[in-house]
């Protein structure tokens, strides 16, 4: 099979072409303003190295971090409305409460608390009002706002009451974007209302990214399906996308990740992602990075978004070196996409992390260790500096003392000694474009988060129910049956209340079935 | 008398966590809500305990239920506002002043809002120094005044209202089977006192200390400093052990979150191993088979860089904490209290308590 992967980062698109394991064609080049025609220039590169034909792609994968950027630059949102059915709870704090005010007026402040919600055992608080949801929907239109986010208490117990509104508000005022909680987040009524209100707000965004990344698809002549990485690291067909184009954001760093495991071939190993000014390090555990813990804050705004648990440093290949006397410091300031002509390699005036580790001979590049001219006491000081950010680091990322291969990723990773932290490092081959490769390699999942009353029911009858939702769930997202396995399964009593109530996370994760060419 | 302002909430937010012991729920539902109260212009005077009246009519007001139900389905906005309103009708009088049964955590909070809701003062002290599991463990119903006449409210408008019981077991029994009828939270307003009992029986300046932790860590981040050896140091706290979570057990047990912790020793603690025992809030330390801490003193986890937190939900394997004691006060420390909050009452029958030191600044 011939899977093409494409990373549009911040500030290069990195492509790779692979055919079953084996990467045929890479290509690297700065993300273009329109996004688009990056991709499409990427490519026709992988075409032209490869030899083959667009016809011959089977899966074009695309992770972008189109949606994160407009979220944080608070560009090409839309004006959005946000109902929350809660009848007389929660009015205490409205929707969008501890937003920062900038991205508030971004995205508008029409907000509307309604009948309906449930309480955690899936009664109802109140009955959804239908005349009144009509009535919000004459509202949203007449004020001309052109999206629509729902939230209901507890609706991660039961969708009915979202969905309902949500098709009542679809009749009133056809046309604007529309998008409920249930499918978005989890339980955490702010968090996950504020997730559904930035989806919304992505959604006309969302379908002008994908139908400008079909045209580049199409224009190169690929006639397969193409998929966006979602922030697990597995794939979303385009309708999905154009759904929920919030759960895209997270895809860069877990699609690194993913890649760094595919390349070094280790299911358990730390890996380090050098980039032009910063690092990121996490722990890869059975083939998944090691997810965060931690609320997620996406443009300043907290969602309960899963996303790889990274400890970021500010060293990266750019990185500036400034040496005095006493000291040697390196980073934060740094060139980044500027390297190759600020750096003294490359014939600028700035001495960059680039330079020491080409001068200590760690790697050949630009106009060579000769020509550098460094003293040696310098360029000792400051390798010691790079190995220590970078070992300390790692060994911060530890959960153990079993030793784990290091796996170094990214244009930086040159900088990196042979062993960190007391552990071995590799560099596997096409390490520069390994979020590439992490995207191309996609698998697509099932994820089911609920809470139950546990009741007669055993912990393990309940779990196993979840986990054939979830099957079921990959399985209607393209997953092949029997290439299905369960990545988490957690349940977590939940204190003070009758009954067992218990929170059951099920998550499994499959290969995408025979992709049929269009 | 001062005046919480939106700053300090922040701190008060962190330090509420740290008091918290692991449990008690999180605060930032309800320092949002201080800060609406703020934003209105309505304002939350700090009345220090001494200053109190003896005839003064003071009530403890909180909430009560399931923090998961906190965050998700949180306040109308007047809960405990309705039940504050429901005992005073009883008594014909208005309270003067309001107090938190518990200021680890969640509860914290809540005294701040309705006091600002009210137009009252909030007292500088609470009925525990830190979080419990149990509306009985509270030093006012410990050292003689019940928790009832009481009530309790919701956000439907429902406002129960408890005349007596006959024992504080029974009003817990009672108040939390109300509040898991009203969908698992509600406002309560409950031990209505005299200034002059209050005066004796509650954990004096607890909001100031909860909002001095706060600023320990926040200020240890600008300064760069150690976070951990800030809060020990102007606590008086002891630095348990810098570790790495190993093993995790978790189950629940009569509606309560269970467990036991084990961490490897990091840092200047390397090749130490120790263990932590949980129900809902942090009960003991233990290192070599032996205890080295237990309740009623304050066994907390703290992040290792930077001294903020971790409850018993958010606990994992692999992270990278400071264990700390800090010594909880003499109140709760006699034979009636220990009886109440002592090791014995959490089923760790065997364990003795031995007191944490007291410096003599604190």
């Amino acid at each position: 099979m011939h899977r093409i992967g494409v990373d549009v980062g911040g500030t290069n698109t990195d492509a790779v072409l692979m055919r079953g394991r084996e990467v045929i064609a890479a290509h690297k080049s700065p993300t273009t303003a329109d996004v688009a025609s990056g991709v499409q220039a990427a490519l026709i590169a992988l075409l032209m190295q490869s030899g083959l034909e667009g016809g011959q792609i089977d899966l074009v994968v695309i992770g972008t971090t189109r949606f994160t950027n407009a979220v944080v630059e608070r560009r090409g949102l839309s004006p959005t409305a946000a109902i929350r059915l809660c009848g007389p709870a929660t009015r205490s704090l409205p929707p969008m409460v501890d937003w920062p005010n900038d991205l508030r007026a971004a995205v508008g402040a029409e907000v509307y608390f309604a009948a309906g919600g449930l309480d955690y055992d899936g009664r109802a608080i109140t009955p959804l009002d239908e005349a009144e949801i009509r009535r919000i929907g004459m509202d949203v239109r007449r004020s001309g706002v052109t999206a629509i986010a729902i939230c209901g208490v507890f609706s991660s117990v039961s969708d009915a009451m979202e969905q309902r509104a949500a098709a009542l508000l679809s009749d009133v005022c056809p046309g604007v974007d529309i998008s409920y909680s249930a499918g978005i987040g989890r339980i955490g009524l702010l968090e996950r209302e504020s997730a559904t209100i930035l989806n919304s707000a992505l959604l006309a965004l969302a379908r002008q990214t994908v139908s400008a990344m079909k045209a580049a698809v199409a224009a190169c002549g690929l006639r397969c399906p193409f998929f966006i990485s979602q922030n697990d690291g597995t794939l979303m067909n385009a309708d999905q996308v154009q759904r929920f184009p919030i759960l895209t954001i997270a895809s860069g760093p877990t699609n690194s990740m993913r890649g760094a495991a595919f390349l070094s071939e280790e299911k358990d190993a730390l890996v380090v992602d050098v980039g032009g000014t910063t690092t990121d390090v996490g722990l890869l555990q059975n083939g998944f990075p090691r997810q965060s813990a931690q609320v997620v804050s996406i443009g300043g705004v907290r969602t309960n978004f899963r996303m790889p648990d990274l400890l970021s440093v500010g060293l990266g290949g750019g990185s500036v070196v400034a040496v005095d006397a006493l000291t040697c410091r390196i980073g934060p300031m740094s060139v980044g996409y500027e390297l190759t002509t600020k750096a003294r390699l490359f014939g600028g005036d700035v001495l960059t992390a680039t330079d020491v580790a080409v001068a200590a001979g760690r790697a050949d590049l630009g106009a060579g260790r000769m020509s550098l001219g460094l003293e040696p006491e310098l360029v000792t000081a400051a390798l010691g500096e790079i190995d220590r950010i970078l070992g300390d680091a790692v060994d911060r990322c530890r959960v153990s003392s079993t030793a784990l291969p290091v796996v170094v990723v990214g244009g930086g990773s040159i900088l990196a000694p042979a062993r960190l932290a007391g552990l071995s490092v590799i560099r596997p081959k096409h390490f520069e474009v390994a979020n590439a490769i992490g995207a191309a390699i996609a698998q697509t999942s099932g994820e089911v988060d609920r809470v139950v009353s546990l009741g007669s029911d055993s912990r393990e009858a309940a779990l196993l129910a979840a986990e054939t939702d979830a099957r079921r769930l990959a399985v209607q997202a393209g997953a092949v049956e029997d290439t299905i396995i369960v990545t988490e399964r957690e349940d977590v009593p939940l204190a003070y209340l009758p009954g067992n109530a218990t929170r059951i996370h099920v998550r499994v994760v499959g290969d995408l079935g025979d992709i049929r060419r269009a | 008398m001062r005046e919480i302002v939106a700053e300090d909430l922040e701190a008060l937010a962190i330090g509420a966590g740290i008091l918290g012991t692991g449990g008690g729920g999180n605060p930032y539902i309800g320092k949002l809500r201080c800060l609406e109260e703020l934003k209105k212009g309505r304002r939350i005077p700090l009345l220090a305990l001494d200053a109190l009246d003896d005839e003064a009519f003071v009530v403890s007001v909180g909430g009560i239920g399931a923090p998961i139900v906190g965050i998700e389905k949180f306040e109308e906005g007047e809960e405990c506002l309705r039940a504050l309103r429901a005992v005073e009708e009883f008594f014909g009088r208005k309270a003067d002043a309001l107090i938190a049964a518990e200021i680890g955590g969640g509860n914290s909070m809540e005294p701040l809002l309705t006091a600002a809701q009210a137009g009252v003062a909030v007292v500088d002290g609470d009925g525990m120094g830190r979080a419990f599991p149990e509306m009985q463990m509270v030093t006012f119903s410990i050292y003689g005044r019940p928790s009832t006449p009481a009530a309790l409210a919701d956000e439907k408008g429902n406002v129960v209202f408890y005349r007596s019981t006959a024992s504080e077991q029974d009003f817990e029994r009672l108040a939390r089977s109300t509040a898991v009828a009203m969908g698992g939270t509600a406002g309560s307003a409950t031990a209505p006192m005299s200034g002059q009992f209050v005066k004796t029986a509650a954990v004096p300046g607890t909001v100031t200390q909860a909002i001095n932790l706060g600023y320990a860590v926040l200020d240890a981040a600008r300064q760069r400093k150690d976070p951990v050896d800030l809060i020990c140091e102007r606590e008086g706290g002891v630095r348990l052990m810098d570790a790495k979570i190993i093993d995790l057990k978790r189950h629940l047990k009569g509606g309560f979150a269970v467990g036991e912790i084990r961490f490897e020793g990091m840092g200047t603690f390397s090749g130490q191993t120790a263990s932590v025992i949980f129900q809902n809030e942090f009960l003991s330390f233990e290192q070599d088979g032996a205890v080295r801490v237990c309740v009623p003193d304050l066994v907390i986890i703290l992040e290792l860089d930077t001294g903020r937190p971790i409850t018993t939900e958010v606990l994992r394997f692999g992270q990278r904490v400071a264990v700390i004691a800090l010594p909880c006060h003499p109140l709760l420390r006699t034979p009636e209290a220990l009886a109440v909050v002592g090791p014995k009452a959490f089923g760790l029958g065997s364990v003795e308590f031995q007191p944490l030191p007291r410096p003599t600044w604190l």
